[in-house]
């Protein structure tokens, strides 16, 4: 068990370019599931690549353990990764891929097969120690991607984008036994992803990055709740916030807290706005709207009205919202960072 | 309109049946032909006469020991040749300054005449003129006069061919070897790394088992072209010293064309038929085999 830092990691493909990943410096706790959130170009697979040792740093330092391993080669870095493709031995077994590290690292002979098989108990793969990797489903060579880089029990987990080769339905349930796994194994781990939902769903923290420099770093709550700049109030969420214009501020809210006025107790600002369209998704009803106040235009709207509210609303017509002031968040116009609340006046 | 379709595709077939029939299929059949004959250069008949001129060819110690250099030759070049061709995919794997230059250059040999290579290394050997020799002598290798008799001594000379022939072939195995390389998806040698390999045991438990098919091409075509070369034999050696050099089909050449008896000629190279059959059923098998998985 270790814990992973970066200090100033700056990684420059191209001189004169802007950097993949800029200054970014990052700690993990001990034990700690750590959760790399970004478009794709952010630098997160990057980032990744050079806690592994797989890149080289322009500038800056990985630190493993209180250990500098920056130009320590991957194997001496005491790590495990899981790549994307998976990255099987083709030609070798399961068994043989498994073993693979145990016998990279000179593991005396008599425990080798021990580990293995603990390895694939633990990732239910006992039944596959003999098959090639071409024998296997997708969800059986993530398990043996797993068991290969749990086996020689490493201080750290690095897994890239392990459940994208997944079809949906297999994703979800992969999700739940990865999360699973690191509660049993307690093992650091940091985990890259696209999917706002896999980071949400497992992440202690979760670092939210944009063109190689870092945004949030925050529980899943504080970046939904808290997003630290318009960019990660954004990217998180789907429909993502609503952004509206007022003044020198945006004036942030999420479609969940955008409600018909009628619903909505306790102080809240409300506005009006015409409702152009309704999506039926049957859970919830998803409104696109525009605001109808003359001072800020018809600007747009998103909101999300759970199933349970029976309201009836159709298209063209004009609504009055509200939203609560709690839900309210403020954004500077210029950079997009946070500002202070203010009083707004739409009504 | 199928009809038709069936039509054009036949008449579009027929050059290139023609072309194969005339140039290998016709050789071949009169290969077989003469190898039972009597025929010679210079004689207008032909008897059929059995298996005598196989029996005369097996009888002569110079057929049989064109069929042990023939061996030696085509493994020792191609041992060579794997090993070289493999380090040199290595080095040219990974993108640095010059390399392009570096690659043009490595495919020289392939690329110009083997008649005229073959020549400029019968000067670099000459026993007189050679810049080999002059060069060891300068490096305090060898005394200045007694050099290697690169091409006059019978196993200098052997030595000299493979070494030669391999000069030769390398860029082709390389070039072979370099897109089988390639083909290896990034991510595995990055995993053999994190899991602890280091080269030698990334290179020789994951790449080259991954290259196997790859290389067993090389191999295969890198064998015919070899067991039936005679260029750089003819032109450095002749055969010689004491025919100590003369491989089957030098020596199919040797005796059938420029001794007169075609008939013996022709039953020197059909004794390449057997071997040559075994590397093209090996060949289609590893074709069968890579398009399988």
């Amino acid at each position: 068990m270790a814990i992973v830092e970066t200090r100033d990691l700056t990684k420059v493909f191209k001189q004169g370019q802007l950097g993949a990943v800029n200054d970014v410096n990052l700690a993990t706790r001990e034990g700690e599931f750590m959760v790399f959130l970004g478009p794709s170009g952010s630098g997160k697979t990057t980032l990744l690549r050079m806690i592994a040792g797989l890149e080289e740093p322009t500038r800056g330092d990985v630190l493993i353990g209180g250990r500098v391993v920056t130009r320590l080669p991957p194997r001496e870095r005491r790590i495990a990764m899981v790549f994307q493709s998976y990255a099987l031995y083709p030609h070798l077994s399961v068994y043989k891929n498994i073993v693979f590290p145990l016998r990279a690292q000179r593991v005396p002979k008599e425990l080798r097969r021990p580990k293995v098989e603990w390895a694939a108990a633990l990732l239910g793969i006992g039944e596959l120690l003999e098959r090639k990797p071409r024998e296997l489903s997708g969800g059986e060579r993530q398990r043996v991607a797993l068991a290969r880089a749990i086996v020689r029990e490493p201080s750290v987990f690095l897994l890239d984008e392990p459940l994208s080769n997944l079809d949906a339905k297999l994703r979800a349930s992969a999700r739940e036994e990865l999360t699973q796994f690191h509660k049993r194994i307690g093992t650091t781990t940091i985990y890259v992803t696209h999917d706002q939902v896999e980071a949400m769903a497992m992440g202690d923290r979760i670092v939210v990055l944009d063109k190689g420099i870092v945004r949030q770093v925050g529980s899943p709550r504080e970046v939904y709740d808290d997003p630290a700049d318009t960019f990660v109030a954004t990217f998180l969420g789907s429909p993502p916030m609503n952004l509206v214009d007022h003044g020198d501020v945006l004036v942030g809210f999420r479609p969940e807290h955008l409600l018909p006025a009628a619903l909505v107790d306790g102080p809240a600002v409300a506005l009006t706005a015409r409702v152009t369209g309704v999506e039926y998704l049957g859970n919830e009803r998803v409104l696109y709207a525009r605001i109808q106040d003359g001072r800020f235009g018809e600007q747009r709207l998103i909101a999300r009205l759970p199933s349970i509210y029976q309201v009836e609303v159709d298209e063209g017509e004009v609504v009055p919202l509200a939203i609560p002031e709690r839900n309210l968040r403020y954004f500077a116009k210029n950079g997009g960072r946070r500002a202070e609340p203010r009083q707004l006046a739409w009504a | 309109m199928r009809q038709h379709d069936r039509w054009l595709g036949a008449a579009m077939f027929v050059p290139a049946l023609l072309y194969i029939a005339g140039l290998v299929g016709v050789p071949l059949i009169l290969a077989f032909l003469y190898s039972v004959g009597d025929v010679t250069v210079g004689s207008v008949g032909y008897h059929f006469v059995g298996l005598a001129n196989f029996r005369s060819v097996l009888e002569s110690a110079a057929f049989r020991g064109a069929l042990v250099h023939s061996f030696i030759f085509t493994i020792g070049a191609q041992l060579i040749v794997i090993v070289g061709a493999n380090i040199l995919a290595l080095a040219l794997r990974h993108p640095f300054r010059g390399r392009g230059l570096v690659r043009l250059l490595m495919l020289l040999p392939w690329v110009a005449p083997i008649s005229l290579g073959a020549i400029g290394w019968k000067w670099m050997l000459d026993s007189i003129y050679s810049v080999v020799n002059w060069a060891l002598v300068r490096l305090h290798l060898v005394k200045p006069f007694d050099a290697p008799m690169w091409l006059g001594e019978p196993k200098l000379a052997m030595l000299s061919v493979i070494l030669v022939h391999a000069w030769r072939m390398l860029p082709f195995s390389t070039v072979i070897l370099l897109a089988g390389l390639t083909a290896i998806p990034r991510d595995i040698p990055e995993a053999a790394a994190v899991d602890g390999a280091g080269f030698w045991r990334t290179h020789f438990e994951i790449t080259l088992p991954m290259m196997k098919p790859i290389i067993a091409v090389a191999l295969l075509f890198g064998i015919v072209f070899t067991f039936t070369d005679m260029t750089v034999v003819y032109i450095l050696t002749r055969g010689g010293p004491y025919d100590s050099t003369h491989v089957l089909p030098s020596y199919a050449f040797f005796a059938g064309i420029l001794g007169g008896s075609l008939a013996e000629g022709a039953a020197v190279s059909v004794f390449l038929v057997p071997i040559l059959v075994l590397v093209a059923w090996a060949m289609l098998r590893v074709a069968h085999r890579t398009e399988v998985v």
